[in-house]
């Protein structure tokens, strides 16, 4: 095999497999079950997840002319990006249950959408990166709009539409900007041409302008205002996904541009990042204070751990990288299955809304109730919890470069987040007047059994969040290796030297 | 000749124009056009630099902006005719079915 045909292996695979679901499902009858194209479809994101393994042994590798780098960071994101899609699969295969949609299509753009964030933190050239933000983008607005009769879901699709499309601009500004000062559109070049520019002003508008564009993307304060909307709109497992593999591709791209690519303005763009990490921190935390709508409360708490990520980019090069790819696992993981359960308990028809429709769920449904609570004590950050290691690293990470003051306002933050995250979880074991007005209420909600897949799924989120808190060391191993990867220069490696049998 | 910094300058009018706009026109189509003028100011702006730099790269980067323009707007007025659908109208201030 040839070394251009390995570092896409995992995007080759994908594309291949979102293909052939489109074409097949051109060709099934109308109506009837879709779930063996999602099994086919979740076979596809195993196989890739393999490859993108498969990928690690080689070390770090350039392929098609420089513009696509595989090294240790670039697994460890593909990884993830993976499993982020397998959960989310597992958890949708009978999400279409008895709904004339076209779940075929869903299939396919979820894998499509995986294709173009995997490209994103592969990607060392800026064309490339504009190219899977795009393939990502389009693919999650299609998706957040999937119910289409509901004039909710058009909704939430049409502002994360617009609100995203305006973010590309800005990214693609900056872009224009960086090349013009150092002309060149390569990181690696970006880096090297920009000791020597002569507009120095503009690289840093250039950078601004990324940051801005990434910041919408990821949803970080102040562009966060599409995120309530667009979550509470959407159907709940897209939501899952879209709140954490295309945020961790795009902090994937921000932590190649800002460390590879304009290290030498590391002070200068700390701060800007410092401070909208704090804004983003505050105004989540705030916000998700005020919201009754369970999947708005999340928006603002993802709002929030945007925030908590962010801090991890004053930190030390190679302790950022590690901190926050370790604690973009970790939320990818408990945010996952936090949404896998509200996608069980309320179904495609959205039943169960606010935290008073949750109220008593643990009479109803108890292992969910567990598991929710499970994944809301995680995303608080307690101990043996994922949350708890990824808070921990990303603000050590940052005392030990001397930034306390920015530790200090998160960890005070995530003491006050855990007042609305309690609240949810003590109305879940609460008896709500609901059920004693209104016994066998529960035949109203479409899922009163979980499936066997969707089960499967969320085993595999709360065991990622469970071992992420207990045994968390293999794990960020990997990331330190995607730290100290990314950052090695590469002058030797973009010969390809992979022999494959 | 026409010096660079002039052709920067039209870029960045541009640009700014479609941001304000995109702020304060209320129709969804408008909304989308001034999108669509942003990414034609930074088409100028590689133009511009890809000429400056005598370099190819920005001229490649612009078709690619066009192409993923055109995608864009494909899936962009797919979405708009979906929620004309639902709702009849294309005002944002009335595409507010959400506000807690």
């Amino acid at each position: 095999m040839s070394p251009n045909v390995i570092a896409l292996l995992p995007e080759i695979v994908l594309t291949i497999t979102g293909v052939l679901v489109m074409l097949i499902e051109a060709v099934l009858t109308p109506g009837t079950s879709r779930k063996s194209l999602g099994w086919f479809a979740i076979l596809g994101t195993i196989a890739s997840g393999a490859a993108a393994f498969y990928q690690l042994q080689f070390g770090t590798v350039q392929a098609y002319s420089g513009s696509i780098q595989i090294d240790a960071f670039s697994v460890f994101f593909h990884v993830l990006i993976a499993a982020v899609v397998l959960v989310t699969l597992l958890g949708s295969l009978d999400y279409f249950h008895g709904h004339a949609t076209h779940a075929g299509e869903y299939f396919a753009l979820s894998l499509f959408g995986a294709v173009g964030m995997m490209l994103m933190t592969c990607s060392v050239e800026l064309l490339m990166v504009f190219i899977g933000l795009e393939i990502s983008s389009i693919s999650t607005y299609i998706m957040a709009g999937f119910r289409k009769g509901q004039a909710t879901g058009s909704e939430s699709s049409i502002k994360y539409f617009l609100l995203g499309s305006f973010a590309t601009a800005f990214f693609l500004y900056g872009i224009a900007l960086a090349f013009g000062a150092t002309g060149s559109t390569s990181i690696a070049a970006i880096a090297a041409g920009l000791g020597s520019s002569a507009t120095p002003l503009m690289a840093f508008m250039a950078l601004a302008m990324i940051i801005i564009g990434i910041g919408f993307k990821v949803s970080a304060a102040p562009f966060h205002v599409w995120t309530p909307d667009v979550y509470q709109g959407a159907p709940a497992p897209v939501v899952g996904l879209m709140s954490t593999a295309p945020k961790a591709a795009a902090f994937a791209v921000l932590l190649r541009i800002t460390f590879s690519g304009f290290p030498g303005f590391e002070p200068r763009w700390a701060l800007l990042i410092g401070i909208i990490a704090v804004l983003s921190m505050t105004i989540g935390n705030l916000g998700a204070l005020l919201q009754k709508d369970v999947k708005r409360m999340l928006a603002y708490s993802s709002i929030a751990h945007a925030g908590y990520l962010l801090v991890a980019f004053t930190a030390f090069p190679k302790d950022a990288i590690a901190s926050a790819a370790f604690y973009i696992a970790t939320y990818s993981a408990m945010n996952v299955g936090a949404f896998a359960v509200i996608t069980q308990v309320s179904g495609y028809d959205e039943t169960s809304r606010t935290a008073e429709d949750f109220t008593g769920l643990a009479l109803r449904r108890p292992v969910m109730a567990a598991l929710l609570t499970f994944f809301l004590l995680s995303l608080i950050g307690i101990p043996f919890t994922g949350g708890f290691f990824g808070k921990f690293y990303v603000f050590s990470a940052a005392i030990g470069a001397g930034h306390i003051w920015i530790a200090v306002l998160g960890l005070a933050n995530s003491g006050f987040a855990c007042f609305y995250y309690l609240r949810l979880i003590a109305a879940l074991y609460t008896k709500s007047l609901k059920d004693v007005t209104t016994a066998g209420e529960d035949i109203a909600h479409p899922f009163t059994a979980t499936t066997i897949p969707a089960g499967i799924g969320l085993t595999l989120a709360a065991a990622a969040t469970l071992i992420l808190g207990i045994l968390p060391g293999q794990v960020l191993q990997l990331a330190q290796r995607a730290g100290t990867t990314s950052l090695a220069p590469v002058e030797k490696a973009s010969m390809p030297v992979i022999e494959v049998k | 000749m026409v010096p660079i910094a002039w052709y920067l300058i039209l870029a960045a009018i541009l640009f700014s124009t479609g941001v304000a706009s995109f702020l304060i026109k209320r129709n969804v189509v408008t909304i989308f056009m001034s999108i669509e003028l942003m990414l034609n100011a930074v088409n100028l702006t590689f133009v511009a630099f890809a000429h400056m730099w005598h370099q190819v790269n920005g001229q490649i980067f612009v078709f690619f902006v066009m192409v993923v323009a055109a995608a864009e707007a494909a899936v962009g007025l797919a979405i708009i005719i979906a929620i004309f659908r639902t709702r009849s109208t294309l005002n944002v201030d009335q595409i507010n079915l959400m506000k807690s």
